[in-house]
C-alpha cells in the first residue's frame, strides 16, 4: 500500500518533505490538511495524530510526525543519493547540527514574521504593533546572519559542495515570511544565490509551485474569516501573541 | 588529541552530553564554560562555538555544536551500542521524532519555567506575573501530557524497552524546573515511574554528579551579586517581556 504523507504547503515543514518526496520522485499520496480551517482540530486527525501537527507520515500503521524525522525516514527507506544526508562523520555532523538548531532560531523568527501579520489579526482584530514586528524581524535578521555566517559561510551549499536536506529545511523556512509581504533575503546577496541553488537543484518549477498557497496570503485570510470553527480556536492562539 | 567537550552543567542539552559520554566510558577533557560568568561571550568560546551556545565540541579541528548532533557523532565514532540511536528503521525514527519535537516544546516550556521562577527575579527584581506564570506552568504541563500520552504510552522507555537518546534528552529537561524548586514529576505516577527506570539505566551517581550543579541553583543564587548577572537583561527583556 502507498505512504500518505499529510500536508499544507503553507507550513515551511510540510514544503520541505513536499519538495524531497517529488524532487526525488518518492511515490506517496498527498494527503491535503487544510490549516486555515482548523483541520488538525478535528476528530479525524486527532485519530491520526494528537499532538496536531502537520507534516505526518502514515507507511501502512507506521503513523510519523516531524518534518526531520520524516526526511530521514525517507533517506533510509528510499536509499536516496549520499548528499542528502551524507554516511562521512563530519559531513553528517554538520547536517544533524544544522537541524538542531534551527528549531529554535531559523524557523521559530521566520514563522514570527509570518504569523504577526497574517495570524495575529484574526486574533487579536488588529494589526500587530510595529514594536512586536520590529522585535520579530530583528531576531530574524540575527538567524539569518548566523546562516550565512556560520553554517554557510563561503560553501555553495550548507555541508559543502553537494545540497542536503539541511539546504531544503533552510530554504522553506526562509519563503516563509514572503507570505507576510517580507523579502527575508533583501539586501542578501549572498544568501540569494544560495536559494536560487537549493530551487535548481530541487526543480524552480516545483519549488514555485511548492510556494503558490503561501503567496496567496489574501486567499488566506479570507478562508480564516470565513470559518467558524476557527473562530472558535481564538483563545488558543492568543497565548502565542500575549 | 582527545575530544574537548564544552559544558556548564547548569545547562540541559550540556547534561545530556556528559551523561552519555560518560555513560559509554567515552575519553573526553571537561572545558568549563560558565554562563553566570557569561564565559559563552568570551572571544575563545566564541571561535569555538560561533552561536555563542553550550554544549560544543572540538575534536581536533573540528568543531561542533547542538547537543543532538554532538551526542549523534560520539555515538558514532566510538560505536555506541545500538539502543541509544538503533540502527532499525522505525525504532530510530522514533528517537528522531521525539529530538525533534522536544525542541520547541519541554525545552522551551521548562526553561521557561526555570527562568520565570528563579532567574528573571533575581536578575530583574521583580517577579514574573502571576498571569504569566500560569501561562507558562500551563505549558509546561501540556508537554508533560504530551509526553506520557504520546511519547511514552505504556512502554517503558520512549523507544523500545531500553533507554536511548530520546530518553536522556527528555530526563535532563523535566529536571530543570526543579532547580526553581518546582517537582513536574509531582502527581505524574507514570512520568515518576520512567524517571525511575531512567536514572537506574543511567546508575544513579552519573545522574546525581550531573544534577548536582542544577539542584544546587536556588542556593548558588543567593550568593550571586545581580548586578554581575546585567548581561542577561537584553534576553530577557526580549524572551518573556
Amino acid at each position: 500500500s502507498t505512504m500518505e504523507i499529510y500536508l499544507d504547503l503553507v507550513s515551511p515543514p510540510c514544503r520541505a518533505v513536499y519538495l524531497f518526496a517529488e524532487a526525488l520522485k518518492i511515490p506517496y499520496a498527498f494527503k491535503k490538511v487544510e490549516l486555515s480551517a482548523g483541520q488538525q482540530y478535528t476528530e479525524e486527525f486527532g485519530k491520526l495524530s494528537v499532538v496536531r501537527k502537520v507534516p505526518v507520515l502514515k507507511d501502512g500503521s507506521f503513523v510519523l510526525t516531524e518534518s526531520t524525522a520524516i526526511l530521514q525516514y525517507l533517506v533510509q527507506k528510499c536509499s536516496v543519493a549520499d548528499h542528502w544526508f551524507p554516511a562521512e562523520l563530519q559531513q553528517r555532523a554538520r547536517v544533524d547540527e544544522y537541524l538542531s538548531w534551527q528549531h529554535l532560531n531559523l524557523r521559530s523568527h521566520c514563522s514570527k514574521v509570518f504569523l504577526l501579520r497574517t495570524l495575529y489579526p484574526f486574533v487579536m482584530g488588529s494589526e500587530a504593533p510595529k514594536d512586536k514586528m520590529d522585535a520579530a524581524v530583528e531576531d530574524m535578521k540575527q538567524s539569518l546572519d548566523l546562516l550565512e555566517e556560520k553554517f554557510l559561510q563561503d560553501k555553495p551549499f550548507i555541508v559543502g559542495n553537494k545540497i542536503s536536506v539541511a539546504d531544503v529545511v533552510a530554504m522553506v523556512e526562509i519563503m516563509q515570511p514572503l507570505g507576510a509581504g517580507v523579502d527575508a533575503l533583501d539586501g542578501r546577496p549572498k544568501l540569494t544565490a544560495w536559494r536560487d541553488r537549493v530551487k535548481k537543484e530541487l526543480g524552480v518549477k516545483l519549488v514555485d509551485q511548492a510556494h503558490e498557497a503561501l503567496l496567496d496570503s489574501s486567499g488566506l485570510q479570507q478562508k480564516m474569516q470565513n470559518n467558524t470553527e476557527l473562530q472558535k480556536l481564538k483563545p488558543m492562539f492568543l497565548k502565542y501573541f500575549r | 588529541m582527545v575530544v574537548e567537550l564544552y559544558l556548564d552543567l547548569f545547562s540541559q542539552p550540556c547534561r545530556s552530553v556528559f551523561i552519555f559520554a560518560k555513560k559509554n566510558n567515552i575519553p573526553f577533557e571537561f572545558k568549563k564554560v560558565s554562563l553566570m560568568d557569561g564565559e559563552h561571550f568570551g572571544d575563545e568560546f566564541g571561535k569555538i562555538n560561533k552561536i555563542r551556545k553550550v554544549p560544543a565540541l572540538r575534536d581536533g579541528d573540528f568543531c561542533l555544536a547542538e547537543s543532538v548532533a554532538i551526542m549523534l557523532y560520539l555515538a558514532e565514532k566510538f560505536q555506541t551500542p545500538d539502543r541509544w540511536f538503533p540502527a532499525d528503521l522505525r525504532l530510530r525514527s522514533r528517537v528522531n521524532e521525539y529530538l525533534s519535537w522536544q525542541h520547541m516544546a519541554i525545552r522551551m516550556h521548562g526553561s521557561k519555567m526555570f527562568w520565570m521562577r528563579l532567574m528573571i527575579p533575581k536578575i530583574m527584581g521583580i517577579d514574573v506575573p502571576k498571569e504569566k506564570m500560569d501561562g507558562a506552568l500551563e505549558d509546561l504541563n501540556a508537554s508533560l501530557t504530551l509526553i506520557e500520552e504520546n511519547f511514552l504510552q505504556d512502554r517503558p522507555f520512549i523507544v523500545g524497552d531500553q533507554m536511548s537518546l530520546a530518553d536522556l534528552v527528555a530526563i535532563v529537561e523535566i529536571m530543570q524546573p526543579l532547580g526553581a524548586g518546582l517537582d513536574m514529576f509531582e502527581g505524574r505516577p507514570k512520568l515518576s515511574a520512567w524517571r525511575d527506570r531512567v536514572q537506574a539505566s543511567i546508575g544513579k551517581d552519573l545522574f546525581d554528579e550531573a544534577h548536582q550543579g542544577i539542584l544546587g541553583a536556588q542556593d548558588a543564587m543567593k550568593q550571586v551579586d545581580p548586578s554581575k548577572l546585567e548581561l542577561f537583561k537584553p534576553k530577557i527583556l526580549r524572551l518573556f517581556f
